[in-house]
């Protein structure tokens, strides 16, 4: 057979790795800032684009999408190259690909704190930026799919499955999700409301862990862990298994992020099932990794980028263990909503996606550069004080979470709540929120020594753009052996292989959402509840752009605990005008679905002044403070269009309000305004009806009133 | 709660048969790739699991 001359890309997995450095750096520095905001909220400098409420969503999304995202790419286009016997398919599309991704990612730095966001957690930039990502996202699949169709190698190897099945779901999640209605350039609303959009939210959310976060970093897995150690997997056999039950299970566990909400039962028990189920393939992957050292753990002790990939793996491991823990009713009854989440989170990212990314930058370093590592001593301090990091930075946000969470449920003798103050749960805790910073920053060093050292790397050797290689081509027609392995007619079918994981995926999307948006039993409507007021709509999206859902819960569960400190636990009725949802996912601050009833319902001044300067009137409250809200208006010239889209959506608004509208805003806002003139001016403040406070203010003195008042009519 | 799991499934016309067809696929398939992923022969195996080493020329680098 004539064996062909060819050439890989390697300037493509340059770019990609520098990317993943470069923004690396920048969201861990920006995920510093945030930690530290907690313990001193000065750190929020008053300044609208650098509060947490904003910068929080930029920390995530720079370290999913930028880091971990070039991640991606970067060892994609060097094993695929490889593991095909052939150089990408078009240099342009490559290009294309790095050049777009990097656009959205500073595109989402631009907008984030400028307060552009759909609130929907890792799926914040608003619709352009959403088609932009869709665009780009289909030219890495095309690129990888003529890759894959000109190969010269028959056989697909494990790891080209699980960028296949990455391609297609996170296509799938990503255009499901982002269903959403534009009313201008950078504002849309949910195409779902309440309830549906939740489920949706949370079937993107949790599968963009499991297919961004996981499934790419364990086709990344299987090829540099065999490589760095210089054998095969261990069992080929378990790989199989592993790669269609992880796809089959993972989409169906989304609602265990909902467990106790107002999502009907049955799917959360759905969710729950399905999440303990998981841990058998995870697990499967984990052994699959570690023993693939087997016989050659002495090699662990001399190579960082070894010890690195055993730590990711590790983390792999606990996180998978404890996801579907959390899954239980009981335990996720005190973990919800407190810092053991962002605990738990955090080991799968510092450990899995950070330390397997470390190590395969170490791997990919010397080999583009051709020369050896600049310091393998620097690698191994790297290795110590990132593993260091994540104990410092998960152990205190356990011990925090697990205590908050016990304060929140503490009751007296005499049967009222322990601590009724929401606040005194929060400053006990702030002494782990500073070891968490700590460990922040232990992690943060090592990335900088890595830089330094990968730098220094690059600066010894010369990077060779075009790496030649030779293969036989691939004979036209393939002759079956007989007995042959049924799987290795789908290995051999890349499309089939792609239609396979696409089925596979969309059953159990679709089981779980065809029903809550089809049967109208699962979403009970309640007579008191109406539509928002303009005023308050224009609140909801100031509640939207500053990203207080990021600390804030709308969700009472139906818990003692929290109907003694909030009222009446949610219901799905409630929600039916809500586009988007605004359940949240942690309680920094306390929940505030009830905060307009009589029970909890301030006056607002209060409001006002809190908004102000927070620790005015809460001492001791690490909320970020929000004067520019004092100053600048709401735009009542997109009232109209605010009005119609939510009538395009099912909003029963009659078919003339949209022009009508902002009488009522002007009206609903002078009593706003009157209602705490006097209290304010005497203090030296300034009110005006047309300040986004004002808007604000109605937001929030509007939320649990409707429930209320259909229990004042049922009396 | 079985009142939302019954009336859900009962409003979707012909639904008795859903959970049944979905769950036959997969049990079948699930049954046969474990089947099938037994009955492998270790030559193929090994074959396969051996592609990311195939590459030449970079051992040489790798400390």
């Amino acid at each position: 057979m004539q064996v062909e001359k060819f050439s890989y890309d390697n300037n493509i997995v340059r770019m990609f790795a520098n990317a993943t450095i470069v923004w690396g750096v920048t969201g861990m520095l920006v995920g510093l800032l945030v930690a530290f905001q907690f313990i001193f909220p000065a750190l929020n400098f008053n300044l609208e684009y650098t509060t947490f409420g904003r910068i929080r969503p930029l920390h995530t999304n720079a370290v999913i999408f930028a880091f971990v995202g070039n991640g991606i790419f970067a060892g994609v286009y060097y094993s695929l190259q490889r593991l095909l016997k052939t150089r990408m398919y078009s240099d342009l599309l490559s290009k294309i690909n790095f050049w777009g991704w990097q656009l959205i990612i500073l595109s989402a730095v631009i907008t984030l704190p400028m307060g552009y966001t759909t609130s929907k957690e890792y799926a914040e930039l608003e619709w352009p930026i959403d088609i932009a990502i869709a665009l780009i996202w289909v030219v890495f699949g095309w690129n990888m799919f003529a890759t894959i169709l000109k190969r010269r190698e028959r056989h697909l190897y494990v790891a080209v499955w699980f960028y296949i099945a990455t391609f297609v779901t996170v296509a799938v999640l990503h255009i499901v999700n982002s269903f959403e209605l534009p009313i201008s350039f950078m504002k849309s609303y949910s195409w779902y409301a309440g309830v549906q959009d939740a489920l949706v939210q949370w079937w993107y959310g949790h599968n963009a862990v499991a297919f961004f976060l996981t499934t790419p970093y364990l086709g990344l897995m299987y090829y540099f862990v065999p490589k760095a150690a210089n054998r095969p997997v261990f069992s080929y056999r378990l790989s199989i298994i592993h790669f269609w039950a992880l796809i089959f299970l993972y989409i169906w566990a989304g609602p265990h992020h909902l467990l106790y909400t107002s999502l009907p039962d049955w799917a959360q028990s759905l969710g729950v099932v399905f999440s303990i189920m998981l841990i058998a393939p995870s697990w499967g992957g984990m052994i699959n990794g570690l023993l693939t050292l087997r016989g050659a753990w002495d090699k662990v002790r001399d190579s960082a980028v070894l010890k690195f990939f055993v730590v990711a793996i590790t983390a792999y491991g606990m996180s998978t263990f404890e996801g579907p823990m959390l899954s239980l009713k009981n335990v996720n009854a005190i973990a919800h909503f407190t810092d053991w989440i962002v605990a738990h989170v955090h080991v799968g990212a510092l450990g899995w996606n950070g330390f397997l990314t470390f190590g395969m930058l170490y791997f990919l370093f010397p080999l583009l550069f051709r020369t050896k590592l600049y310091s393998e001593k620097m690698a191994n301090f790297h290795f110590w004080i990132g593993t260091l990091g994540i104990l410092f930075y998960a152990i205190p946000l356990y011990w925090a979470g697990f205590t908050q969470s016990q304060m929140w449920n503490d009751f007296t003798n005499d049967g009222f709540l322990q601590y009724p103050n929401f606040l005194e749960t929060v400053t006990n805790i702030i002494p782990m929120y500073a070891y968490r910073a700590v460990g922040g920053t232990l992690y943060f060093t090592g990335v900088i020594v890595m830089v330094v050292n990968l730098v220094l790397t690059a600066k010894k050797g010369s990077f060779q753009a075009n790496e030649e290689a030779e293969a036989p081509a691939l004979a036209p027609v393939y002759k079956k052996h007989k007995g042959e392995h049924w799987h290795r007619w789908i290995e051999r079918k890349p499309t089939q292989l792609l239609i396979g994981s696409l089925i596979v995926i969309l059953i159990g999307g679709v089981i779980e959402m065809v029903p809550t948006f089809l049967v109208k039993s699962n979403v009970p409507t309640i007579e008191s509840v109406k539509p928002y007021t303009p005023l308050e709509l224009h609140g909801r999206d100031i509640y939207i752009a500053e990203g207080c859902n990021n600390c804030h819960s709308q969700m009472v569960r139906p818990f003692r605990s929290e109907t003694e400190r909030y009222g009446e636990y949610s219901k799905a009725g409630e929600f039916v005008y809500d586009h988007p949802f605004l359940w949240g996912s942690k309680r920094t601050g306390p929940d505030l679905a009830r905060e307009g009833t009589a029970k909890l319902r301030k006056p607002n001044s209060w409001h006002f002044k809190h908004m102000y300067d927070p620790r005015s009137v809460s001492p001791g409250s690490i909320m970020p403070a929000y004067p520019w809200l004092l100053d600048q208006d709401y735009d009542t010239s997109m009232t109209p269009k605010m009005i119609e889209a939510m009538i395009t959506l099912g909003v029963p608004y009659e078919e003339d309000y949209p022009q009508r509208a902002n009488e009522d805003v002007m009206e609903q806002a002078n009593e706003v305004a009157e209602d705490m003139r006097e209290t304010l001016e005497e203090e030296g403040f300034e009110v005006a009806p047309e300040r986004k406070i004002v808007a604000l203010i109605a937001y929030l003195q509007r939320l649990g009133v409707d429930i209320e008042k259909g229990k004042t009519a049922e009396k | 709660m079985l009142k939302f799991i019954k009336h859900t499934m009962e409003t979707i016309v012909g639904v008795e048969i859903f959970p049944i067809i979905s769950f036959l696929i997969f049990f079948i398939f699930f049954v046969g790739l474990f089947v099938w992923v037994a009955k492998m022969q270790k030559s193929e195996i090994a074959e396969v699991a051996q592609l990311p080493l195939d590459d030449e020329g970079e051992e040489n680098l790798i400390n």
